[in-house]
């Protein structure tokens, strides 16, 4: 295993690292932060809160604190990861200090307040980010828990539709555990879970299920017995609608599995046999399900369900076009119309108050976000490593499509969260987690490589055997 | 793997283009149409939760938002209920706005650039933006004859000042409650407008300027001034009167008023034919001066369909001569029938260009715009239209109005110890005439000039709108020391 800072002969003709980058990106993220929060207090209430400075001083020691972990522990990891959860963090304080006020400009001084909650788990998320770093020291480690991870993530996922409904439920999904006074939603470490045994399980088999057995219309396709990966995923994702009824995150790890089937087989007609199932699943759950087909409909014609079951839809589309190009300006606009708008529907408060501009930044963040961890998969020399930034980065570019599709009406509302930005412990602390990992596989993939640098497996090598090198 | 990899990134570019493309459709392309949907009560919260201006008349608050308790924070009143609603318009969170409510709207709620300082100050200051006030041009006095006269009929009455344009009544009926449509209750809103919408015309239209009537010998006064300023003419000169005009290429004969002979079937004086509201002398007046010199008069006098009516800001529908095919259609169209349609504000635009020597000035309803202290940030300068006759013209015509109602078909219109001038109109339609009479007064200086409209009133000018107009013109003569 290859520890951090290896050789000093390797480190001076290393890439740069830039560090320097990243703290001065963290710090324009800090700016973005605490400027936001100001705006927020003075268009609402008319002053800066006092409270502000300390809340400065503690989104400034978080990301600091971060940063020196990464410097110390992962000097090579890609300097745009942490700035752009940085931004799009402190940006998702904002909004939900700004829809705090807005509860109680409503109900009256006394109700709680969940930015401060949320900054909690902000640093709980920053502290396993730091642990996890600091841990593991190398991503390949990893793979050597596939299994048990594969249990762990199947567990979490399970657990909701097992637990009584009391403790699970919460607006007709069964996606909760609540337990004193805390909820948290474990499909979104699941998510993370399942990611890492995919990318172990599949680096295992490619080779096989690579293997062709006919040739229709130019498609090679796999060879029957080979299907089980696949329909075992299918069929879990069904199980999650069904028992959970969470159309998201049956989506999402649908969609997960066989993009990341498609990258290691490199065998397009996986694809094409994923999107035969999911049609064919999705077709029978509009069929069976009542509250799919719900969707489907309000989705398809939002403002004939505009009072009952498409209320929350179009009054987000309404806040969004009544946010035009610039936007109401934050504290200005009535994002608070919009059910939820804190977790679900928080890209609509922003399209609302900072407008198209403003959306369409966040939408680039999460695309650089995305793009930047495609990229250490693509440059990252192990296949485990691929697989898995693979598969983590394209979780968050299928989440945010997903989330952010269905909250400006181009797909049906599925109920995920918006990584990063959104109201939730669970998916915050997730994502954390998530991005701790692609930042620990980006610092090996731009690391340069050791002076005698073993031998290289062939890319068909099995992930056991790197494991032990 | 990295090739597949690859297309991955392409994809998920694709995927969030996507994204971006419709998020710019949305708050781009619909972002009109969804700020302004109705069940997105974001503007309009934002409207309820400052105060909106006033509309002001001599003083008063026809239309005032009130403080209240509930979501909504100011309810929109309007305490003389119908008498100023044609004016006012209602404010409603189901039906939206209308009337100057819908008109002044910038003004009211404040977003006027006018009001631009006053806001940037409040912004500062921490003081509670508001609306600015709209302050008429209406006398209540005036205003209150109008609407008590037209009680029980389906009529109009405008009255302007001659010398500016200023909309002294702005009178419809039947009219309707402004208040039960402002409430906060969609229920009660949507019941009373359905009550409305029951009755036949429904009270929301504003019969002096959405709508438009044939208007009989009213017209006459416009061929009268096109024969005047072809200088060819006096009111003394003498033109055909007969019995019955038949009418050229066509088989149709045209009478005068029940039949009634003009002059015995002799010549008879321009003025003559006025006072006694002759239809075929003007009838032959008409056809004699051609489509060319009666159309531009009617024009010159705002008469103009193509142009598409004007806003006072309430928007004043166009009156038209309609096409006139031939000189059968002429003859009829020179004595207000035919297509000829004009609406009562019209009417009162006619009579004040006479009254004014010959100068049409533009009608107008707001007088000034008041800052919420108070302070008038814009008055409306009076503004020319256009001068339709010479100030000669004027006088002739005016001498002509006079005799109308000194011994005419307009005697009803009298007003002790003051020259009135007028012209009565009754006009054939469908159903049952409508009684119209234009006229101002005191005939030399006039202060005042009115149009009466009563729809199907059933019986002449003369008779019904004439005495209505004199109590309005007597209503403000009184005020202002006529």
């Amino acid at each position: 295993m290859t520890g951090p800072s290896t050789d000093p002969r390797a480190a001076a003709s290393a890439p740069p690292k830039r560090r320097g980058t990243e703290a001065a990106l963290l710090g324009f993220a800090v700016v973005i932060t605490v400027v936001a929060q100001c705006i927020v207090d003075l268009t609402i209430t008319g002053s800066v809160r006092p409270e502000l400075a300390t809340f400065g001083l503690w989104i400034s020691g978080l990301w600091l604190a971060a940063h020196l972990v990464v410097r110390r522990w992962a000097p090579y990891a890609d300097p745009l990861l942490l700035p752009a959860v940085a931004v799009l963090v402190g940006l998702g304080l904002a909004v939900i200090h700004r829809l705090d006020l807005a509860g109680e400009q409503v109900n009256g001084a006394a109700t709680h307040e969940d930015a401060p909650v949320q900054l909690i788990w902000a640093t709980l998320g920053v502290a396993l980010f730091i642990g996890f770093l600091v841990l593991v020291r190398d991503h390949r480690t990893l793979s050597r828990y596939a299994y048990t991870l594969a249990l762990v993530g199947l567990g979490l996922l399970a657990m909701p539709a097992l637990l009584p409904a009391s403790i699970s439920e919460v607006n007709g999904a069964k996606i909760w555990i609540r337990l004193a006074g805390f909820s948290i939603q474990p499909g979104e470490f699941a998510k993370i879970c399942l990611v890492v045994f995919f990318a172990a399980y599949l680096v295992d088999k490619r080779d096989v299920l690579a293997l062709a057995s006919r040739k229709v219309a130019g498609l090679e396709l796999p060879r029957g017995r080979d299907l089980g990966p696949v329909l075992l995923a299918w069929v879990l994702s069904i199980l999650v609608l069904v028992f959970e009824r969470d159309l998201g995150s049956s989506l999402l790890l649908f969609g997960i599995f066989v993009v990341m089937l498609y990258i290691a087989t490199e065998r397009a007609s996986w694809l094409v046999i994923g999107m035969v199932l999911f049609a064919g699943g999705a077709s029978v759950a509009y069929q069976v399900f009542g509250h799919v087909r719900d969707r489907v409909d309000v989705w398809l014609d939002p403002f004939a369900y505009a009072n009952g079951m498409g209320y929350q839809l179009t009054q987000s589309l309404f806040g969004l076009g009544t946010g035009g190009l610039f936007g109401a300006g934050l504290g200005g606009g009535r994002p608070d119309k919009v059910p939820v708008a804190k977790s679900d529907f928080i890209a609509s408060a922003i399209g609302e108050e900072l407008g198209l501009f403003g959306l369409v930044a966040v939408i680039v963040i999460y695309l650089v976000l995305v793009e930047r961890g495609l990229r250490t998969s693509l440059v990252v020399r192990d296949a485990f490593g691929k697989l898995l930034a693979a598969g983590l980065a394209f979780a968050v570019a299928w989440q945010v499509f997903v989330v952010l599709g269905g909250v400006t009406g181009l797909l049906p509302l599925t109920g995920l969260t918006t990584p990063f930005l959104a109201y939730g412990g669970s998916s915050l602390v997730a994502n954390f987690v998530l991005v701790a990992v692609l930042v620990r596989i980006s610092d090996a993939a731009r690391r340069p490589a050791a002076p005698h640098p073993a031998p290289q497996p062939r890319l068909g090598d099995a992930p056991t055997e790197i494991v032990k090198q | 793997m990295n090739a597949p990899l690859r297309r991955v990134a392409i994809s998920v570019l694709v995927l969030f283009t996507l994204l971006i493309l419709n998020v710019n459709y949305i708050q781009v392309v619909r972002s009109d149409e969804l700020r302004t949907n109705r069940g997105n009560t974001r503007q309009l919260a934002e409207e309820y939760s400052r105060q909106r201006g006033s509309i002001v008349v001599a003083g008063n608050d026809i239309a005032k938002s009130v403080r209240t308790n509930d979501q909504l924070a100011y309810l929109r009143q309007y305490p003389q209920s119908g008498l100023y609603g044609p004016v006012t318009g209602y404010y409603s969170l189901v039906y939206g706005s209308s009337g100057l409510e819908r008109a002044e709207n910038d003004v009211l709620t404040g977003s006027d650039p006018r009001l631009f300082v006053r806001r940037l100050a409040d912004l500062f200051t921490g003081r509670d933006p508001a609306g600015g006030d709209v302050v008429l041009t209406l006398d209540p006095a005036v205003q209150k004859a109008a609407m008590d006269g037209l009680k029980g009929v389906t009529g109009a009455v405008v009255a302007l000042d001659p010398s500016t344009g200023k909309v002294l009544a702005l009178a419809s009926t039947p009219t309707y409650d402004p208040n039960p449509l402002s409430t906060h209750d969609p229920a009660a809103i949507r019941a009373y407008a359905r009550k409305l919408a029951a009755q036949q015309p429904d009270p929301r239209l504003n019969q002096a300027i959405d709508e438009r009537y044939s208007p009989g010998s009213v017209f006459k006064v416009v061929v009268a001034a096109a024969a005047l300023s072809t200088g060819k003419y006096t009111p003394q000169t003498k033109v055909p009167a007969p019995n019955r005009l038949k009418l050229p290429d066509s088989s149709k004969q045209l009478e005068n008023f029940n039949g009634e002979s003009c002059n015995g079937g002799a010549d008879q004086s321009l003025l003559d034919a006025l006072t006694i509201s002759c239809n075929t002398a003007f009838a032959q007046l008409g056809i004699t001066l051609g489509e060319d010199k009666v159309r531009s008069m009617a024009e010159a006098f705002g008469i103009d369909g193509s142009k598409g009516g004007f806003d006072m800001p309430l928007h004043v529908s166009a009156s038209t001569i309609g096409a006139i095919d031939g000189d059968a259609q002429l003859g009829t169209s020179s004595i207000g029938q035919q297509d000829v349609q004009l609406t009562p504000m019209e009417g009162a635009m006619i009579a004040a260009a006479v009254a004014n020597q010959g100068t049409l000035m533009k009608p107008y309803l707001v007088d000034s715009i008041q800052a919420p202290d108070l302070t008038v940030v814009d008055r409306t300068k009076p503004e020319e239209l256009g001068r339709p006759v010479s100030p000669e013209v004027a006088g002739q015509l005016t001498d002509m109005m006079t005799s109308v109602v000194a011994r005419g078909t307009g005697r009803k219109a009298q007003i002790q110890g003051v020259q009135v001038a007028g012209k009565t109109g009754t006009a054939q339609n469908s159903a049952t005439d409508h009684a119209w009479f234009i006229g101002f007064a005191p005939a030399g200086h006039a202060k005042i000039a009115v149009a009466v409209f009563i729809k199907n009133g059933g019986a002449t000018g003369g008779d019904l709108s004439a005495p209505l107009a004199r109590q309005v013109m007597q209503a403000y003569l009184d005020g202002h020391g006529g």
